[in-house]
């Protein structure tokens, strides 16, 4: 790990006024620890943000604010979440470990980086750590990569679950920066590669992420956060996927359809969920959207099997969520 | 503590911090890089906590901040000023000041159903048993198994460490 300057920053203000070039805000530190430890960032100054008051979950409009600095175990085992959002807490409870869950906050897990392994190796090039070197994975070992969304440039993923329940909910990004503060869409949040795969986010330099909003309606009857993954715990998604429907009897009204895993952003395709408005909630009708999703899907050179795995686990995702029987996080049978 | 934002301090300037570990309160002077895990190990010769991968994926490092179990190869010390921080060097007297024996039940349980082979793991899996209980979330055997996920075995003692987890929290919890 490099050496830097540590600052402890007690207000939002402080936190973004100790903000320059090559600083980083710290929280939990889950991810940018472990990224300094591989020398893939190296920052001059980190900002100790854990004394800021952002820890809280509260009422807020119907729905309710996450702190930022709310870590992952107390969002997921809050008893509102539980109750109103249980796809954002099956989706939290899916990722990490107990002790990674513990220490990651809110907005961190917003920031998390890529895992793929080029990023995360030093000594190759990466277009994300160092622009215009070149980008291994594509033709390289890429089983884990991205089949919607990619560049020429970059075919990384994002690896958050939270994320993908919080794009399925229509999350919004409360953000204070140095030119004071915003609210970004979650869709608008995270951005896709294009020619400039170093950007994850489009937050801007000295931006601090300090809450997430979710909005009333929280599909707490009929969802799944269905994940498919090399081992039952503890790993990374191949493919996952956010199911939310509002149904009218055997109508689907409303649904929402998040997968992980397999973009660079939390990935949705309105026009599929567009699609499933108004339709029987049958599987003739799940499947006839996967093919819709999945035909814009490009394969790299070791991963065209997610094509058929996301395929499928939309499918059976819209039947968990159809049936009110969201994937168990215990018993790891697929029903 | 203090809560105010502290000057930047540069790069070779230790700073001072006050951690109560194992019940012992310390004032310790850290370099800002220094993990709680190497503090620990190297300055401090709790080396019961142990270094596997270094990178939190596989829980030997594992101790108890403020009672909940974290990864201390991700923790930078000076983030913790004051924080209580309870290693498996201090599992014993925990037990003790909650009225036990020698050893925390969970110490004396993974010894009754032989849930070791190499040990390496073990202070992490101890104090990640100690944490899971407290949070109170895990209750069948396969809850807490996926909770107890972040804690690898490579001897593969899994179905013994689940039966001394099993059989204490069958006694009544943490204790």
């Amino acid at each position: 790990m490099n050496r830097f300057e540590y600052v402890r920053a007690g207000t939002v203000a402080e936190a973004v006024g100790a903000f320059g070039a090559g600083s980083r805000f710290i929280a939990g530190g889950t991810n940018l620890l472990d990224l300094m430890k591989y020398e893939v960032e190296k920052p001059g100054r980190l900002i100790d943000i854990t004394h800021l008051p952002l820890k809280g979950i509260e009422e807020k409009d119907g729905g309710l604010r996450l702190g930022a600095l709310a870590t992952n175990a107390n969002v997921a085992y809050d008893s509102r979440v539980a109750e109103r959002y249980p796809l954002l807490r099956n989706a939290i409870l899916a990722g990490a470990s107990a002790q990674l869950r513990n220490a990651a906050t809110t907005g961190g897990n917003l920031l998390q980086r890529t895992r793929c392994y080029y990023f995360y190796d030093a000594g190759t090039p990466c277009n994300k750590r160092e622009p215009g070197s070149g980008c291994p994975a594509i033709g390289g070992v890429n089983r884990i990569h991205a089949i919607f969304g990619t560049s020429d440039q970059c075919i990384a993923t994002h690896p958050s679950d939270m994320c993908i329940a919080l794009a399925a909910l229509e999350a919004t990004v409360q953000v204070s920066g140095p030119e004071g503060e915003r609210t970004i869409p979650f869709a608008e949040f995270h951005r896709l590669p294009g020619n400039e795969p170093q950007k994850d986010t489009n937050l801007k330099p000295g931006e601090i992420v300090v809450a997430v909003d979710l909005p009333e309606q929280g599909f707490a009857q009929n969802y799944t956060y269905l994940k498919l993954r090399d081992r039952l715990s503890y790993a990374f998604a191949l493919v996952s996927v956010a199911a939310a429907l509002d149904l009218d009897g055997d109508t689907i009204k409303t649904a929402r359809l998040a997968l992980g895993g397999v973009a660079h952003k939390p990935w949705r395709n309105r026009q599929a969920e567009a699609e499933l408005a108004g339709k029987p909630a049958t599987r003739e009708t799940f499947t006839r959207v996967a093919e819709m999703i999945v035909a814009e899907a490009k394969p790299q050179s070791e991963n065209g099997f997610k094509i058929e795995l996301a395929r499928r686990a939309i499918v059976r995702g819209l039947e968990q969520a159809a049936a009110g029987t969201p994937q168990s996080l215990s018993d790891k049978r697929i029903q | 503590m203090q809560l105010e934002q502290s000057p930047p301090v540069s790069a070779d300037t230790p700073i001072g911090i006050t951690l109560t570990i194992n019940g012992q309160r310390r004032e310790l002077q850290v370099t800002p890089w220094t993990t709680l895990l190497d503090l620990l190990r190297e300055r401090l010769d709790l080396t019961g906590t142990k270094k596997g991968c270094d990178h939190g994926q596989c829980g030997a490092c594992t101790v108890l901040v403020n009672g909940t179990r974290v990864n201390s190869c991700l923790t930078l010390a000076v983030m913790k000023d004051g924080a209580e921080i309870t290693t498996v060097e201090g599992l014993a007297s925990l037990g003790e000041r909650k009225g036990s024996n020698a050893l925390h039940p969970i110490q004396e349980a993974f010894i009754e159903h032989d849930a070791f082979q190499c040990g390496y793991c073990t202070p992490g899996q101890l104090c990640s048993a100690v944490g899971m209980m407290e949070e109170g979330h895990a209750h069948s055997r396969e809850e807490i198994r996926e909770a107890m996920s972040g804690n690898i075995c490579r001897c593969g003692a899994y179905t013994n460490i689940v039966d001394a987890i099993e059989d204490v929290m069958h006694q009544g919890g943490a204790r």
